[in-house]
């Protein structure tokens, strides 16, 4: 149609209503419906004074209007540091770093996962840690007299299984960011 | 008394002067640091990826412990995070701890939720005592002036913690500083985070975060910074070059590991204490107290 063509034609944003009962079912999502908006976590957050990227208040706002793919496809719900400090003052007891880790834990599911996190399970599911222990890792540690670690823990591997995150990276879940 | 130390995953590949402090201070303040060369990542990277997983890997590392009969003393803030609110957890909800334990079963393993959790620093400040560390000290820092940098995990969430400290009106560290004989420096930044956890993210939002307090630390005169955390030295340490060169200053703050000062107190020699390894060589300090 012709007013299609035009340029300013406004983005509609499909709205899912029952997003915030989603993520109220999430682990550490459970408070979210509490949050009226008063402001004190992003007044607080480091991250919002200096990237306007990211507002917590506006992302609860967001996701309790249900705008759903808006915030689980988003780069923004990534930036929190969990410092925790809106967590300390939030009169709601909303658990903010909480509810973020519980968007970041669905988003993951949709399909869309950092490639700083993916990166980081990887290397875990690997080595059983973020970083590998390699010979000369342990040359050092026995020359310093402390005691060495072992390569690889295959137990981890077996802990993504049991859980299915395994199943989950290896979908090629997280083209994304 | 004996704990099992959990070392996380940086501390033993990029901070061996930390670990090789604390074990060193801890033996001669009669705690026994046990290795258990077992342990996984405690599980705080996957939290945000996977909540289940992260759960699953903390839980199998407390049951390594309790295997032992110990619990467990940690290096890494954001371990001591995890492993507490895990430990607590599973020790206060049965539903959790069965399902849990449904999947350790299947790697062989099993806990039945006894292990505590602590922050060595804690463990200093709470266990052998303030009085206790007074005694030990044989050659007072009093030619230094020391910012601690609490982080975030180490205190917060405080519901965690027992109140062993304030999460906005922290105290400990700065009394441990204190019990060594040196000024503790109050900053204005003193509560904030260092950026550290989304550095992979937003790498200049988060060395600005550090930056905003390397700023104040130097401005406050600081000879300098006490931490408690690899990530935090990540930044402070690691990093600290290429902050101050992003904005056209040259910092010249060495970072030291609580234990590190502590040792030097306690009249520990500095090469048992790794201090020349740290990120930044602490030589006008050590030239200070000789
Ligand atoms: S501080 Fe709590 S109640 Fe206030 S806006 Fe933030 S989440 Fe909502
Ligand atoms: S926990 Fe996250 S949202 Fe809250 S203050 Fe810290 S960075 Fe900001
Ligand atoms: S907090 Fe980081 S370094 Fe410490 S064990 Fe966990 S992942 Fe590894
Ligand atoms: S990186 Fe930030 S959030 Fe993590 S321990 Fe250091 S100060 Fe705390």
């Amino acid at each position: 149609m012709e007013s299609a063509q035009k340029k300013d034609v406004p983005v509609v944003t499909i709205l899912d209503p029952k997003f915030k009962y989603e993520v109220a079912r999430e682990p550490g999502g459970e408070n979210i419906k509490y949050c009226f908006q008063c402001g004190t976590c992003t007044s607080g957050c480091k991250v919002a004074e200096l990237d306007s990227k990211y507002n917590p208040r506006k992302i609860i706002r967001m996701v309790i209007l249900g705008m759903r793919e808006r915030v689980l496809s988003s780069d923004f719900i990534w930036l929190c540091a969990t410092c925790y400090t809106c967590h300390e003052r939030c009169p709601q007891d909303v658990r903010i770093p909480e509810v973020m880790n519980a968007l970041k834990n669905i988003a993951v599911r949709e399909g869309y996962i950092h490639p700083a996190f993916r990166a980081q399970a990887e290397l875990i599911a690997g080595y059983g840690r973020l970083y590998e222990v390699d010979e000369l890792a342990n040359e050092k540690r026995t020359d310093w007299g402390l005691q060495e670690i072992p390569q690889g823990c295959p137990e981890v591997a077996e802990i993504y299984g049991i859980t299915g995150l395994a199943d989950l990276l290896s979908s090629g879940a997280g083209g994304k960011s | 008394m004996k704990m099992a130390v959990f070392l996380g995953c940086t501390v033993p590949v990029r901070n061996l002067s930390y670990e090789l402090s604390a074990k060193r201070v801890a033996g001669e303040l009669g705690l026994e640091l046990v290795d258990i060369p077992e342990f996984n990542c405690c599980g705080y990277p996957v939290k945000s990826v996977h909540h289940e997983t992260a759960y699953l890997l903390a839980a199998r590392n407390l049951a390594l412990a309790e295997e032992r009969g110990l619990d467990i003393c940690t290096l890494c803030s954001a371990c001591t995070s995890v492993l507490t609110e895990v430990s607590r957890e599973l020790a206060s909800n049965e539903a959790l701890l069965d399902a849990t334990c449904k999947s350790l079963g299947m790697l062989g393993r099993r806990y039945s939720g006894k292990v505590k959790v602590r922050h060595f620093v804690r463990v200093l400040y709470e266990d052998i005592g303030l009085e206790a560390l007074k005694k030990a000290v044989k050659r007072p820092l009093d030619m230094f002036s020391i910012a601690s940098h609490y982080g975030c995990h180490y205190l917060k969430p405080s519901e965690i913690y027992d109140g062993f400290d304030h999460p906005e009106v922290p105290e400990s560290l700065d009394k441990l500083v204190a019990v060594t004989g040196a000024r503790a420096v109050d900053y204005r930044t003193k509560k904030d985070c260092c950026g550290g956890a989304i550095l992979g993210v937003d790498e200049e939002t988060a060395l600005s975060m550090a930056r905003a307090k390397l700023d104040d630390i130097n401005s406050a005169g600081a000879d300098a910074i006490n931490l408690i955390c690899p990530f935090c030295s990540v930044m402070y340490g690691a990093n600290q070059r290429k902050i101050g060169s992003g904005h056209g200053v040259k910092y010249d703050l060495p970072i030291l590991y609580y234990p590190q000062i502590l040792g030097l107190a306690m009249g520990i020699n500095h090469e048992e204490l790794g201090l020349m390894q740290n990120p930044i060589r602490p030589r006008a300090l050590l030239a200070k107290i000789s």
